[in-house]
């Protein structure tokens, strides 16, 4: 189990802003009558992705409210699943994966660029305030290894240079290009593709 | 190695576009009224005869699975939920076929729905998967728009409605009754069988669920008859599976082959071979983390099925291989697996909640040499603690690989970690607490 805790410094009121509002309208109507409770998880990513990337205790009594549901519910929720964050991360929110198949493919080639670029530690603001990095379980990329997300995005066969050239992009405020960093297409192997070729020439 | 016309998934690797025209040229979409119009136990026998198994991990015969759903819609309606909730390292196949083959899944769901008569079908997306979520989003925007789904979904009569679920990074989910739990807001822990899904699930409702890739072959095995599919492969163990190949070889892929393709062909082949050369290669993860490690003499002429794999004292799992080879420390990759799933376990029981650390810490211990001798039986009780006493099977995913380990790198671990806890000589050290364990006759 992963012990998580929520921020200590709490802003005091939380409310969906009206294009929040009417997304949250939007995916209740996905579930049937009744159960709204569903929605749940949704309108807590609804809620983070408004409030800079991290749940604040006040956006999960405005959640139990908004869907008629004890507040405790939405707070065994917002702390059991690992995506939720439940203090401050960066602008730029690095996940560098270290399970087993990208670890044996060098992913502490990628955790140390980490240290060297953003912060010392875990979960830690860098200079500018602007990124975070932490480890993760797998991400479910593991032919790409080694490889780490960047908020929604994917950034695929990397090394300690290539991670370092993202990271300069990031500090810089840019948004760098998602996807493998070899330049192959996706999951084939690369140079090596001997399946569906009429389609690869095609 | 299968020939191209055989492959089911013609855009693995995304050369022409997830788009519905494109997938249309591909075949998807062409005739589903037609096979609806058989009926649904035409679907679910032509299902049965191709012997298809669920790709997600278990291997249950999906065919078997759909005849569980009530014959008749009762009080309560019926969903199909589909598990997208890929996060076994070392599988990334649900992922190109979310982002690539969309139109597959889609056609797959509303062929699956009415075959177990749901008009509401979930799909549970692992919350890291959010650029491939859109993806299949747009993708279902745009069936909508052809009136592929909704209502009378593709002129078939039946309305079906597909909605995106997220998860958000629990592994844990991806166990099938957690899934439910999730999606029905609440946090992921297992529910105890039985009753079983397909008749108390969602909602307390009757749900099928079954794994991206099993809904996505469907209606390929529909159109080109369960015959064509149960001839590839072998008996209970048909079809073609995509293979996703990681690790220390020389080109990762995803590959879809067919069932019961020599593991060696696959390295060797379209992985470009372990990194070294074949004679240094160590071990291999057959099926994703929680499936035990094969140590390399039984890689020349193992085969990758369901029956066979088990045979070795593994699965097929997922058919997520990770090749590790002699540079890498085994004690350390299983240390890490380990923490994998101390990190991962719901904490619902007991065994598996304390069990899972207990086991990563002795690990990374044995890893550093600073295990006992005694330790190492220690472990291997620990697992068997741990097996088969949880109320789900990941007490079983977490303890099979570090079983897998005593099995074969015993002696590696003995090796490295042969510190005697009780001291042989027979020193008389008066601040010991234990002084009388030095004295053989009392202890």
């Amino acid at each position: 189990m992963s012990l998580r805790r929520p921020a200590k410094n709490q802003p005091e009121t939380f409310e969906f802003s009206s294009s929040s509002l009417k997304e949250a309208n939007k995916i209740v109507l996905k579930y049937p009558e009744g159960k709204q409770q569903s929605a749940v998880m949704a309108l807590l990513y609804i809620a983070q992705k408004q409030n800079d990337n991290w749940i604040p205790l006040a956006a999960m009594k405005y959640i139990a409210k908004f869907l008629d549901m004890p507040y405790i519910k939405v707070y065994e929720v917002a702390t059991f699943y690992t995506m939720y964050n439940l203090s401050p991360v960066g602008k730029y929110f690095v996940q560098v994966c270290t399970t087993t198949p990208c670890m044996i493919r060098g992913a502490n080639k990628l955790v140390e660029a980490c240290k060297e670029k953003i912060s010392d530690k875990e979960n830690e603001l860098s200079n500018d305030k602007s990124c975070s990095w932490m480890e993760v379980e797998c991400l479910g990329a593991c032919v790409n290894a080694p490889m780490m997300q960047i908020n929604d995005n994917y950034y695929e066969d990397l090394d300690k240079e290539k991670t370092i050239e993202i990271f300069d992009k990031i500090l810089k405020g840019e948004d760098p290009k998602p996807g493998s960093y070899r330049g192959r297409l996706n999951t084939e192997p690369e140079n090596n593709r001997k399946t569906l070729m009429d389609t690869k020439n095609a | 190695m299968l020939k191209d016309q055989d492959r089911i998934f013609k855009n693995l690797y995304n050369d022409m576009g997830a788009d519905v025209k494109s997938a249309q040229t591909r075949g998807d979409w062409v005739n589903t009224s037609e096979l609806i119009a058989k009926g649904r136990d035409w679907i679910i026998n032509e299902v049965k005869d191709s012997q298809l198994r669920g790709r997600g991990g278990a291997g249950f015969p999906t065919g078997l699975k759909w005849s569980f759903a009530p014959k008749e819609v009762g009080s309560r309606p019926h969903y199909l939920v589909i598990n997208a909730d890929e996060s076994e390292p070392g599988t990334c196949k649900d992922r190109d076929i979310l982002r690539f083959e969309p139109h597959k899944l889609i056609e797959g769901c509303l062929i699956a729905s009415y075959a177990v008569q749901a008009h509401a079908c979930y799909i549970y997306i692992r919350g890291e998967y959010f650029i491939e979520g859109q993806k299949l989003q747009s993708a279902i925007d745009e069936a909508y728009e052809k009136n592929l789904i909704g209502k009378n979904a593709a002129g078939t009569g039946w309305d079906l409605d597909i909605y995106i679920h997220y998860g958000a990074g629990a592994y844990i989910c991806g166990e099938e009754t957690a899934l439910l739990e999730s999606i029905e807001g609440k946090k992921g822990q297992p529910r105890l069988k039985p009753p079983f899904p397909a008749l108390i699930g969602l909602y307390g409702c009757p749900t099928i669920i079954n794994n991206v890739e099993t809904i996505a072959v469907v209606p390929t095995i529909l159109r080109r008859g369960g015959k064509w599919f149960s001839s590839l492969g072998r008996e209970k163990n048909t079809g073609t599976k995509i293979f996703c190949i990681s690790g220390n070889v020389n080109n990762p892929c995803n590959v879809e082959e067919e069932m019961n393709i020599p593991l060696k062909e696959l390295i060797e082949v379209h992985a470009g071979g372990v990194i070294g050369g074949w004679e240094n290669l160590q071990a291999v993860i057959p099926g994703g983390s929680s499936m035990p490690l094969i140590p390399k003499e039984k890689c020349e002429t193992l085969t990758m099925d369901f029956d066979s794999l088990m045979a070795e004292k593994s699965g097929l799992g997922t058919a997520g291989i990770v090749v590790i080879n002699k540079d890498q420390d085994i004690i350390k990759c299983m240390a890490r697996i380990a923490r994998f799933y101390k990190h991962e376990s719901c904490g619902q029981c007991t065994p598996c909640r304390e069990g899972s650390g207990w086991m990563w810490r002795m690990l990374e211990r044995m890893a550093k040499g600073e295990a006992t001798k005694d330790e190492v039986d220690m472990l291997g009780d620990v697992t068997n603690q741990i097996a088969g006493h949880t109320i789900c099977a990941f007490g079983e995913g977490s303890s099979w690989p570090v079983q897998g380990l005593l099995r074969h790198f015993k002696k590696e671990i003995e090796e490295r970690n042969n510190l005697d806890p009780i001291v042989q000589k027979k020193n008389n050290i008066p601040y010991l607490v234990d002084q009388h364990l030095l004295d053989k006759k009392n202890a």
